[in-house]
């Protein structure tokens, strides 16, 4: 009833090339922008942006990243995370060598240094598929942290290899309240969300499905092979990186290599496995699903069997709901979150008929 | 027809780590016409196609295309030359919808950089929808309007196929090759995909080289047969020709020995 096309047509091809169709979809996101820009930075807490928005945000941007290679085209990578500290750390010592560097500019070149780390490492893509490159982009994330941690240089020669957040400024602004970062984190997530969504409903996003879907015949209809792959590579690595230096700076505010190991390239998997490959919504879903989940079940645990169970067990008790609930979600959807959510959207046009 | 053949095969030779696939094989294909390659399985039809479009390279002799010779062609190259085809086993972009796999067919014809489309500034959106015309041409022309918006994968096999030349013919080429465009279609499905591949000629002046198994198809279709056996070839001619030529009749039918 609520979500119908009914009385809207499409008469240009520039009307069908929007990103939302219908009314409908266009006021509720910019009603959930309005929503998360001005009234969620007066309603939070403390703990809610610190502990769960700015996460959740990042996540999903690193997700993102992941997603245009994996999901898009084609290119399994387990490096997830080794591009992330790759933008951490060429973020952090942009604002450390160069004196009064503007903030954003530290993000830019942080996402471009992991850019072409991530092209260096994507080389292989050219020669090897599916698990095979997924071995060689492994060799990314021991690479990287081994350099990270054996070189002082890139730390400024902190005694433990860790980097701390410079001053969040912007213009004169401060951002360093947790409302500011949340703002901060939502702003870059939200400019790059699109960035992506525009590339993906653009040549270069059908050059990567095609590329993801049969390279031979992507290649005999004149698709660069080459530069599609080094392309995705590149793109997907400065998301991760700026992904990066955002968790370095406006979520954890100190960081050292070892965060950026395996089990976060393979939390990143996760999201886009669970979320949905191929599709924007997908990486929030999963983000959400992965970050939020944890949380919920903590504080239900928390709430209804604290005197029941021994809290040593609960704690195992949670990892295996938050297991099996995974396991459901793919049963029930091997597509991810973004596809039941399609279906949903489907139902809901034609509610309350059945067909 | 034209002076100059638009397609000129020169004694081409392919070998695949000495098993002989292609010998010494040389024919001309006119400016706009249906050229059609027969043979028995195995006879080297989808090789000889892989060589004209650069998927293979062959091991000797030259292709001339529009007046220009090549030792070898690359498959990149060949599509910039304007040769365009469909495979055998359908190759679509299975995850894609339609409308996606027809503007893939134009992507050489794109002009905008990835930095105009990923900010949606300068050319993008003028090209994009540029394409978009392009392509909604040729799925009316092939009358798969209703399902623009599906996801290839989920259509049946016949559509399928006629998706795959729409991709094809979305690059404006000059030469189609159709490696069996209507294996596994029933007698209407057959007959609505010849229909198809005459009007390209007639409309567009495209000229066709495919493979077919089906002789009546093929009798009423083409304009020059060429007939292959083991790599070599055995016939070349007008349906006609071909079909009295004791070679031909014996590849087919087997001769007493």
């Amino acid at each position: 009833m609520i979500y119908r096309e009914s009385g809207q047509f499409i008469t240009s091809y520039q009307a069908d090339h929007r990103i939302f169709k219908l009314y409908q979809q266009r006021w509720a996101f910019y009603a959930l922008l309005g929503f998360a820009f001005v009234i969620v930075p007066f309603i939070g807490n403390d703990y809610w942006f610190s502990a769960i928005l700015i996460p959740f945000l990042v996540l999903s941007l690193a997700g993102l990243g992941l997603n245009l290679l994996t999901g898009y085209a084609g290119q399994i990578s387990l490096g997830s995370a080794a591009f992330m500290a790759v933008g951490a750390f060429a973020a952090y010592n942009f604002q450390v060598r160069i004196e009064g560097s503007p903030l954003l500019v530290g993000f830019v070149f942080g996402g471009v240094a992991a850019a072409i780390v991530g092209v260096i490492f994507g080389l292989p893509s050219l020669r090897i598929k599916g698990f095979y490159l997924l071995v060689s982009t492994l060799a990314a994330q021991f690479f990287v942290t081994w350099v990270l941690t054996q070189f002082g240089w890139f730390s400024n020669y902190n005694a433990s290899g860790v980097i701390s957040a410079p001053s969040l400024l912007i213009l004169g602004h401060d951002f360093s309240s947790p409302a500011g970062r949340y703002l901060l984190t939502l702003g870059v997530v939200t400019v790059l969300a699109f960035f992506a969504r525009n590339i993906v409903r653009s040549e270069l996003g059908r050059h990567w499905m095609a590329v993801r879907d049969m390279d031979t015949a992507a290649a005999v209809i004149g698709i660069p092979i080459l530069k599609t792959k080094l392309l995705a590579f590149a793109i997907s690595s400065f998301l991760l990186g700026i992904a990066g230096a955002l968790w370095a700076f406006t979520y954890l505010g100190t960081v050292e290599p070892h965060g950026f190991d395996l089990s976060r390239s393979f939390q990143i998997l996760f999201i886009i496995i669970i979320g949905g490959m191929g599709s924007i919504l997908g990486n929030f879903l999963g983000a959400a699903f992965i970050v939020l989940l944890p949380i919920l079940l903590s504080n239900l645990s928390a709430n209804f069997l604290a005197g029941v169970v021994d809290p040593g067990q609960l704690e195992n008790l949670q990892k295996i709901i938050f297991g099996a609930l995974i396991i459901f979600f793919l049963i029930k959807e091997p597509n991810g979150l973004a596809r039941l959510w399609q279906l949903f959207r489907e139902r809901a046009r034609i509610w309350p008929l059945r067909f | 027809m034209g002076a100059t053949p638009l397609l000129e095969l020169q004694r081409i030779s392919l070998s695949f780590k000495g098993v002989k696939a292609i010998t010494d094989i040389s024919f001309t294909v006119e400016q706009g016409e249906i050229c059609a390659l027969i043979g028995p399985n195995g006879a080297g039809k989808s090789s000889l196609l892989n060589v004209i479009n650069g998927v293979y390279q062959p091991d000797q002799g030259l292709i001339g295309f529009n007046g220009q010779r090549y030792q070898k062609m690359q498959s990149h190259q060949a599509a910039v030359q304007g040769i365009a085809r469909t495979f055998q086993n359908i190759a679509l972009f299975k995850g894609m919808s339609v409308l996606d796999n027809v503007l893939t067919g134009r992507n050489l014809k794109v002009k905008s950089s990835w930095i105009e489309q990923a900010f949606h500034i300068g050319r993008a959106l003028a090209d994009e929808i540029k394409q978009r015309q392009k392509a909604e041409e040729i799925i009316d022309f092939l009358r798969i309007n209703q399902w623009r918006n599906s996801i290839v994968g989920t259509l049946p096999y016949g559509l399928q196929k006629r998706v795959e030349l729409a991709r094809a013919l979305a690059s404006e080429p000059r030469l189609l090759l159709l490696d069996e465009p209507m294996a596994g279609m029933n007698r209407e499905e057959k007959s609505e995909m010849s229909a198809f591949i005459l009007d390209t000629q007639r409309e567009f002046g495209t000229t066709v080289v495919l493979i077919e198994h089906d002789i009546g198809v093929v009798m009423g279709l083409s304009d020059h047969v060429v007939v292959l056996d083991y790599g070599k070839k055995v016939g070349d001619g007008t349906p006609d020709e071909v079909r009295k030529s004791p070679e031909v009749i014996a590849a087919y039918l087997g001769t007493t020995h």
